[in-house]
């Protein structure tokens, strides 16, 4: 884990996903969750569930299950930008500058 | 704008004139009788001079635009009459709360209601404080002839972008209809006043934290700021803050805005008042027939002189309370309505002295006679 | 946080000695056009709301207008609270006048792409007659129209879209008006873009965004949002994901359709939300006809 993840961690929660081709994480800024669950409902892949958790306002945020494809539909469909997808490309890299330009390649 | 030289103008084309000799380039209005000549002469103009004249659906669209146009850098002005200005009631306060420099021309008309389209009155001098729901701190102007439109549209730019607010100019039929000579001075003489910019950058920029004058620099849409601007009660950041804390620190200074600096934006005129014993106060185009009647008054051995308020938000008020303590026995107040300005005279004398009032109802001003 | 120790202190200065900065913000990819100390907003869970200022947000971002360049007008009514949310110059004026106020913004400085982003009640009801003569002019800024079905805001009032049976706090005994057919009015006032989405249909939501951005001219779209608070639970959608999952299943996308033949009508429960683009068309601008007509008229002065 590189310094920047490391001091987000207490505001977001990541959760690790690979899949065939790609690599990446799913993060969760739990304190901006409202429990709509509109990413669990609508991803493709029925990935997330709601966790026990609860935020200091109450809410369950979602947790990932298994077999995300790091699509974004919940990036897209969450109304409090509380959940992104952040992902190393087909390769793993290294430093945080490719990194960026990474995420704006998946649709 | 217009080569300088001596002009016989109708008072609405002078008003015009004016706007463009300011530096407005965005108008936008509906028209109304008896402010269309404005329009009629800005859209004239401005294809040469490139500026925007946007004929909207109605008044309430007029100001919106007007308020919008000048948060992108221009100097804005709509011109209308008392049903119009009615409509725009609104928007003027969120222009008074937003602080957004514009000019609003009323021509007043007889009243209430459709009233007198084509006729005098004087009657909407209160709903330019009052009009619009709330506290707010004003500044009219109250022309009485073509020459004074001219001047008074030029300063009221000035003062709406040195003050930051919405000002109002207060003309009414006679007055913006009479065709009279004006003289229209070389640009240099004219004084143009522009907004103040912020002189920090983005990230420490407050776009409603007041300097010492109180009133805040202003940076316009497109300048890279990130502004916000809301009708809400707002913080400095203009975020809306609905408390009664921001309350207190932001309607309080919107009003002290303009009385805390009213030494330089008060205006009157007075005429023969050193040795008067009775003052006529009047404004407009009633002022004009007051002067006729101070003269025969004079001349038939009564002691009178008059008052002119040229604004008349903020209103004379210690000019009153000092002549009502130096001897002035009576107030004499002349106006196209059933008593607006009397109340303000009233009370300025603080019992001092006795104050009258000869009204007209509209249609017509007073004949010096009469007076 | 304590609610008492909340962003509401006149002065910046103490706020930041109160409390620190927003919740998580840089993390999220689209917080650089958000203003970081609004965030969380305060939308309702289960408002679609987020999703389309999510939507519109990341249209921004990969339209790659520079937010120096571009503006948000809001009206009154929780849509009206976007604007104070996003990170460029943004207004927030009186209820229905965001449209007059964005054509002077526009006008007044051509390099703006502005956006009135607004609700139903707004746009339509007191704001109708603006609305009407913006498309007749077609003046060039994007309207988004979010389409709750009532006004949300101050408690769930019976608007101009409101469908004609439903129970609202002012139509407690059922309604009785015909509800707008909101991209015909459009279309038939002259706006050159004209499409409908739902909330769900995000990815078509954000391509739609993506078009009106770069298109000249007056473009509108209408996105149906739910309102659980407001309306939804009135009706039986109670939650913001049963209103989701009603907009999924009573859909279709229709591309091309008559804008005149996609009415709302609940009254027939086999009629389909039809969703799509509708009008997408070339024709000069308000600024270009003008700009016409004033060269011709300086010509004519000899005049530069």
């Amino acid at each position: 884990m590189t310094e920047k993840e490391k001091e987000e961690d207490s505001d977001q929660k990541c959760y690790l996903v690979e899949t065939k081709n790609k690599e990446g994480s799913v993060c969760v800024i739990t304190e901006r969750c409202k429990g709509c669950e509109f990413c669990i409902d609508f991803c493709p892949v029925g990935a997330l569930e709601q966790s026990e958790e609860t935020t200091e306002k109450g809410y369950h945020p979602p947790k990932m299950t298994e077999g995300c494809v790091l699509c974004g539909k919940c990036e897209k469909i969450c109304p409090e930008f509380a959940i992104h997808i952040r992902e190393k490309g087909e390769e793993k890299k290294s430093s945080e500058e490719d990194d960026e330009e990474e995420r704006g390649e998946w649709i | 704008m217009m080569e300088p030289g001596t002009y016989f103008m109708e008072g609405n084309t002078a008003c015009a004139e004016g706007a463009i000799a300011a530096g407005c380039r965005f108008f936008a209005g509906y028209p109304i009788t008896p402010a269309s000549e404005i329009l009629e002469r800005l859209t004239e103009r401005f294809p040469e001079i490139h500026g925007s004249y946007l004929q909207m659906e109605d008044e309430l669209a007029s100001i919106a635009a007007i308020l919008g146009a000048s948060w992108a850098g221009k100097k804005a002005m709509t011109a209308t009459s008392g049903p119009g200005f009615s409509l725009m009631m609104e928007n003027y306060g969120l222009g008074l709360m937003t602080e957004t420099p514009c000019v609003i021309v009323n021509v007043m008309r007889g009243g209430p209601s459709t009233g007198l389209p084509t006729m005098v009155a004087q009657g909407d001098v209160n709903q330019t404080r009052w009009g619009t729901h709330g506290d707010v701190g004003v500044v009219v102007y109250a022309p009485s002839s073509p020459q004074e439109l001219f001047d008074y549209t030029i300063k009221a730019f000035n003062t709406a972008e040195k003050y930051r607010l919405p000002v109002v100019v207060l003309s009414d039929e006679i007055v913006s209809h009479m065709t009279e000579k004006v003289e229209v001075p070389p640009k240099e003489e004219i004084e143009i006043v522009d907004r103040k910019k912020p002189e920090v950058p983005p990230e420490k920029y407050l776009p409603f934290r007041p300097d010492d004058d109180l009133v805040p620099p202003m940076a316009n849409a497109g300048d890279g700021y990130s502004v916000h601007v809301t009708g809400l009660t707002h913080d400095e950041k203009g975020h809306p803050s609905i408390n009664e804390k921001t309350q207190n620190m932001l309607v309080p200074r919107l009003i002290d805005k303009i009385r805390k600096n009213s030494d330089d934006i008060l205006e009157y005129d007075e005429y023969k008042v050193e040795d008067a014993k009775k003052i006529i106060v009047a404004y407009g185009s009633v002022s004009r027939a007051a002067i006729e009647a101070v003269d025969l008054a004079r001349e038939r051995g009564y002691e009178v002189g008059l008052l002119r308020p040229k604004t008349i938000w903020p209103f004379p008020e210690e000019r009153i309370y000092d002549l009502a303590r130096e001897g002035i026995d009576d107030f004499l107040v002349a106006e196209i309505n059933f008593g607006q300005i009397v109340y303000e005279v009233e009370r300025c004398t603080g019992g001092a002295a006795q104050t009258y009032l000869s009204p007209r109802m509209g249609g017509n001003v007073h004949t010096p006679k009469r007076s | 946080m304590s609610i008492r120790k909340s962003r509401d202190w006149f002065s910046p200065d103490y706020q930041e000695q109160e409390r620190k900065k927003g919740v998580g913000h840089g993390l999220h990819p689209l917080d650089e056009y958000l203003r970081e100390d609004r965030i969380p907003h305060i939308w309702c869970p289960g408002c679609g709301l987020g999703v389309i200022l999510n939507a519109y947000l990341r249209a921004l971002k990969d339209s790659e207008i520079p937010p120096e360049e571009t503006a948000v007008v809001s009206g009154i009514g929780c849509s009206g609270r976007a604007a104070g949310y996003v990170n460029v110059d943004s207004f927030h004026v009186t209820h229905g006048r965001a449209i007059p106020f964005a054509t002077g913004l526009k006008i007044g400085n051509r390099d703006l792409t502005t956006t009135v982003f607004s609700g139903d009640g707004d746009l339509f009801a007191i704001g109708g007659n603006h609305f009407i003569h913006a498309a007749r002019r077609n003046v060039d800024f994007n309207v988004i129209c979010v389409n709750n079905f009532n006004y949300g805001m101050t408690g769930g009032q019976a608007g101009p879209t409101t469908p004609s049976d439903a129970k609202t706090s002012t139509t407690p005994w059922g309604g009785f008006e015909q509800p707008f057919n909101l991209p015909a009015v459009a279309a038939g006032s002259g706006a050159v873009y004209v499409a409908r989405w739902t909330t769900y249909h995000v990815e078509k939501l954000i391509e739609s965004l993506k078009e009106a951005l770069e298109k000249k001219g007056f473009c509108f779209i209408e996105v149906l949002s739910p309102c659980p608070t407001g309306y939804g639970r009135r009706v039986g959608l109670k939650t913001g994901k049963k209103t989701m999952k009603h907009f999924k299943e009573n859909s279709e996308i229709k591309p091309n359709a008559d804008p005149t033949e996609v009415a709302l009508d609940p009254q027939d429960p086999e009629t389909k939300i039809v969703v799509g683009k509708f009008v997408d068309r070339e024709a000069p601008t308000y600024q270009d006809e003008r700009g016409k007509v004033f060269e011709e008229a300086r010509k004519k002065l000899e005049v530069e």
